[in-house]
């Protein structure tokens, strides 16, 4: 049974019209309308003219791999490439799937690294590029071929991307292995960017989720505990608890450990993020109607089952479009590890400027790195919500 | 014989409660000595002792802008009392302008003009997606430090003065009078609002808005009144310029330093996309019909959006746009990236002059700590007077 639906007739204005409804209707319209106007006008125009004739762009053309993975050695470069052809496996999987009708993202999300390969990159880069596409094609063919027993190998894979990616960027101290060892002092740009950001979403997950738990658990210590952490956290500024993380973690270890820097950072970030984390779960938390809790005891399951099969499932679900853009902030925010002395993005973008042949360059640099982490944190906006409708989140 | 069937304790609720928590506040309490341990061993092994009397040392630093006196004579916590006026002050500024910029912002874009519409669209959708340190460096290294050399400043409306040593705007001086001229406003004001209250209650057609404008006007005319009677001038206009000398400097008016207007600026830019965003939502929030219910009842549009709209859009407004507020306190601490001596800069000049990191990070944090919890108070206050009252 289909309900028919009559559309009310649509009214096509013709362009007069439409401008004269839009943009004229009233004085007070009129004189906003030509303000914007001038405003747009003289903004565009300084913008494009700085833009194309003033700026030196050929500083970040000179050091686009300075920013994109630092000081990488250029012979272990390929170690990124595979992680990166990894990933494009998993994800073509992930959408064949998950995400099987929407054919338009899958095509897009190929499309993206063969455009890149239309930059000026060397050959052997565009090579990788190509191969990065062609893995996640690759990956949408199995995934649609074997159907469903794929999913296990697929949470696997998943599972061990990340810890597999670090230990190939750092390979062994041991030199009997062929991968030899890139110290984290040498990992930089948007490669650390990266690490930090992902880094800090996977650990500050379950961190976060914990926590939200604990401050609606009915044992007062544990309850209190959790709020006293989330408020203390929530009312500082991170940079002070990156700074704490970096003077401090090693003083809070044994006097035999040591604690690489970049560590000590993602430490900082993940203690605070899980802190947010935690106040957006306990949102979805308390979107669960009492009935759920109820219904599930009365089905006698006990409070780990409740929780786990009954409560999170939805209350995460619930939580995602404000996770999501947590996760965004955090991604930004990662820019403060170059406070501390680390070359990340930002990082980068100081010791570039402090070659003496780049000196007094700094609105191209900053501009650049400005640009990039707005596509960064745009794009996975964007791609957060074309993801949330193909999988259907939030219809049942 | 019916043997008295009883419970395992380890399968009591009523004790497994007590349990848990005592196991897990040993887990809490056992970590946190541990840590503590091991710090004071390494504090130990650095001859550092913990305590607080090192913060009466002597500063010996000098700090770029105050707003009390200090001479590097002075001891840390005066320098730490400098940070934090310098602090708020920027983080006030920024609330002051970050408001009337967002609010500018969220009405656009629910304007009928369609070029304004998709203008403060633009900027929302742009502004938020920035990383707000980067943008800050920007705005410092790529503007603020590259406006021209004194000599060749830029000059505004023959007033405001934009050089790479800092923006000079006009600012006014009190003179000998200035007590007994806001004597003067005190009493008009008080004058204007009885005045107005007894308007109000002989002739009833008078509008709240009208009154305001009325106590405004008497101000005013006080105000007139006052610069030209007094004796002497209760203040006067310092209008900033270039001396003479060779060596050129900037004088007069007050002079802003291009960390300040870095960071102001940065902070107003970023925040103000934050909250259009939440000052649309808050106008959006009020259904349809409520308007149309007000027409109905014969409201005109003033009386619509004052009676009707601002209460039940400031409900929804107010919360988010006080954590906003405590965004820009706690994103003023990213001034140390651009030298700006706010609280998080002095302490980290006094944990390299002092070595003592542990009492002055935990000093900063609880700063900030006391400005979380006094917002987090007033938010609390504030829902509870002004909780929707539902049948």
């Amino acid at each position: 049974m289909s309900t028919s639906v009559i559309h009310p007739p649509e009214t096509k204005l013709a362009p007069l019209a439409w401008l004269k409804l839009n943009l004229f209707n009233t004085w007070w319209n009129t004189l906003l309308t030509f303000a914007s106007i001038w405003l747009v006008y003289t903004l565009s125009k300084g913008i494009l003219v700085w833009v194309f004739t003033e700026a030196e762009w050929q500083v970040v053309d000179a050091n686009l791999r300075l920013f994109l993975v630092g000081q990488f050695p250029i012979d272990q470069i390929w170690r990124i490439w595979i992680i990166l052809i990894f990933l494009a496996l998993l994800s073509g999987s992930a959408l064949a799937i998950w995400a099987r009708n929407s054919k338009k993202l899958a095509i897009g999300m190929a499309l993206t690294p063969l455009l890149l390969a239309l930059l000026p990159f060397e050959w052997s880069e565009r090579f990788w590029l190509v191969g990065v596409s062609l893995s996640g094609v690759l990956g949408w063919y199995l995934a649609s071929g074997i159907g469903s027993k794929v999913k296990p190998l697929l949470y696997t894979g998943i599972g061990i991307w990340f810890p597999v990616s670090i230990i190939l960027l750092s390979g062994f101290s041991n030199s009997s292995l062929t991968l030899t060892e890139v110290g984290t002092n040498l990992w930089g740009g948007l490669l650390l960017t990266m690490i930090l950001t992902i880094g800090g979403i996977i650990f500050s997950f379950p961190l976060g989720v914990l926590l939200a738990l604990g401050r609606r658990s009915n044992l007062p210590a544990v309850k209190y505990f959790s709020i006293g952490y989330i408020e203390l956290v929530r009312g500082v500024p991170l940079i002070t608890i990156l700074f704490m993380a970096q003077l401090m973690l090693p003083l809070f270890l044994p006097a035999h450990v040591t604690i690489d820097r970049v560590l000590r950072a993602q430490v900082g970030i993940i203690l605070f993020s899980a802190a947010y984390l935690a106040e957006n779960v306990r949102g979805g938390l308390q979107a669960i109607p009492n009935g759920q809790f109820e219904a599930s005891h009365a089905l006698g399951l006990d409070a780990f089952q409740t929780t786990w099969l009954i409560i999170l499932p939805q209350a995460l679900r619930i939580a995602i479009p404000m996770l999501v853009s947590q996760f965004i902030g955090l991604m930004k925010d990662t820019s403060l590890v170059a406070i501390v002395g680390l070359f990340d993005l930002l990082g980068i973008a100081k010791t570039v400027l402090a070659q003496p042949e780049f000196i007094g360059l700094q609105r191209e640099v900053y501009a650049f790195i400005s640009i990039f982490y707005w596509i960064i944190s745009y794009g996975m906006s964007y791609l957060s919500q074309k993801i949330e409708t193909a999988v259907g989140l939030g219809e049942r | 014989m019916i043997k008295k069937r009883t419970i395992p304790f380890y399968r009591d609720i009523r004790i497994l409660k007590y349990l848990w928590q005592a196991i897990f506040g040993l887990f809490v309490f056992g970590g946190f000595v541990y840590l503590m341990n091991n710090m004071v061993a390494g504090l130990q092994k650095q001859g550092v002792t913990l305590g607080i009397s090192f913060m009466n040392g002597i500063a010996s630093f000098d700090i770029g802008e105050q707003l009390i006196p200090y001479t590097r004579t002075d001891s840390y916590t005066r320098a730490f009392l400098v940070g934090i006026l310098n602090t708020l002050f920027v983080s006030i500024v920024s609330i002051i302008f970050a408001t009337i910029l967002g609010f500018i912002l969220g009405i656009a874009r629910l304007s009928n003009n369609w070029l304004v519409k998709n203008l403060s669209r633009a900027y929302l959708e742009i502004f938020r997606n920035f990383s707000l340190l980067v943008f800050l460096m920007f705005w410092y290294l790529g503007v603020f430090l590259k406006l021209p050399k004194i000599q060749e400043s830029i000059i505004w409306f023959d007033q405001i003065y934009l050089t790479n040593r800092g923006v000079a705007i006009p600012w006014f001086i009190p003179g000998d009078t200035f007590s007994g001229f806001l004597v003067l406003l005190a009493a008009a004001f008080v004058l204007s609002v009885g005045l107005s209250l007894l308007l109000k209650r002989k002739f009833r057609k008078i509008n709240d808005l009208q009154l305001l404008l009325f106590t405004f006007l008497f101000l005013l005319l006080a105000a007139f009144l006052g610069y030209y009677t007094l004796a002497t001038k209760p203040f006067i206009i310092d209008l900033p310029f270039i001396t003479d000398t060779k060596i050129k400097n900037l004088k007069g008016g007050v002079i802003l330093s291009p960390e300040f207007m870095a960071l102001a600026t940065g902070l107003v830019l970023y925040t103000a996309a934050f909250i259009g965003e939440i000052v649309r939502a808050g106008i959006l929030s009020v259904s349809k019909g409520q308007f149309e219910a007000s027409k109905a009842l014969g409201l005109n549009n003033w009386l619509t959006l004052r009676l009707i709209v601002i209460p039940q859009a400031l409900k929804v407004v107010i919360p988010p746009l006080t954590s906003q507020y405590l965004n820009i306190i706690k994103n003023s601490s990213l001034g140390i990236a651009i030298g700006y001596s706010d609280v998080f800069y002095i302490s980290s000049t006094i944990i390299n002059q002092s070595g003592h990191a542990v009492e002055a990070i935990a000093l900063v944090m609880a700063t900030y700590l006391v400005f979380s919890l006094s917002t987090s108070l007033f938010m609390n206050w504030y829902n509870k007077k002004n909780k929707l009252v539902e049948r």
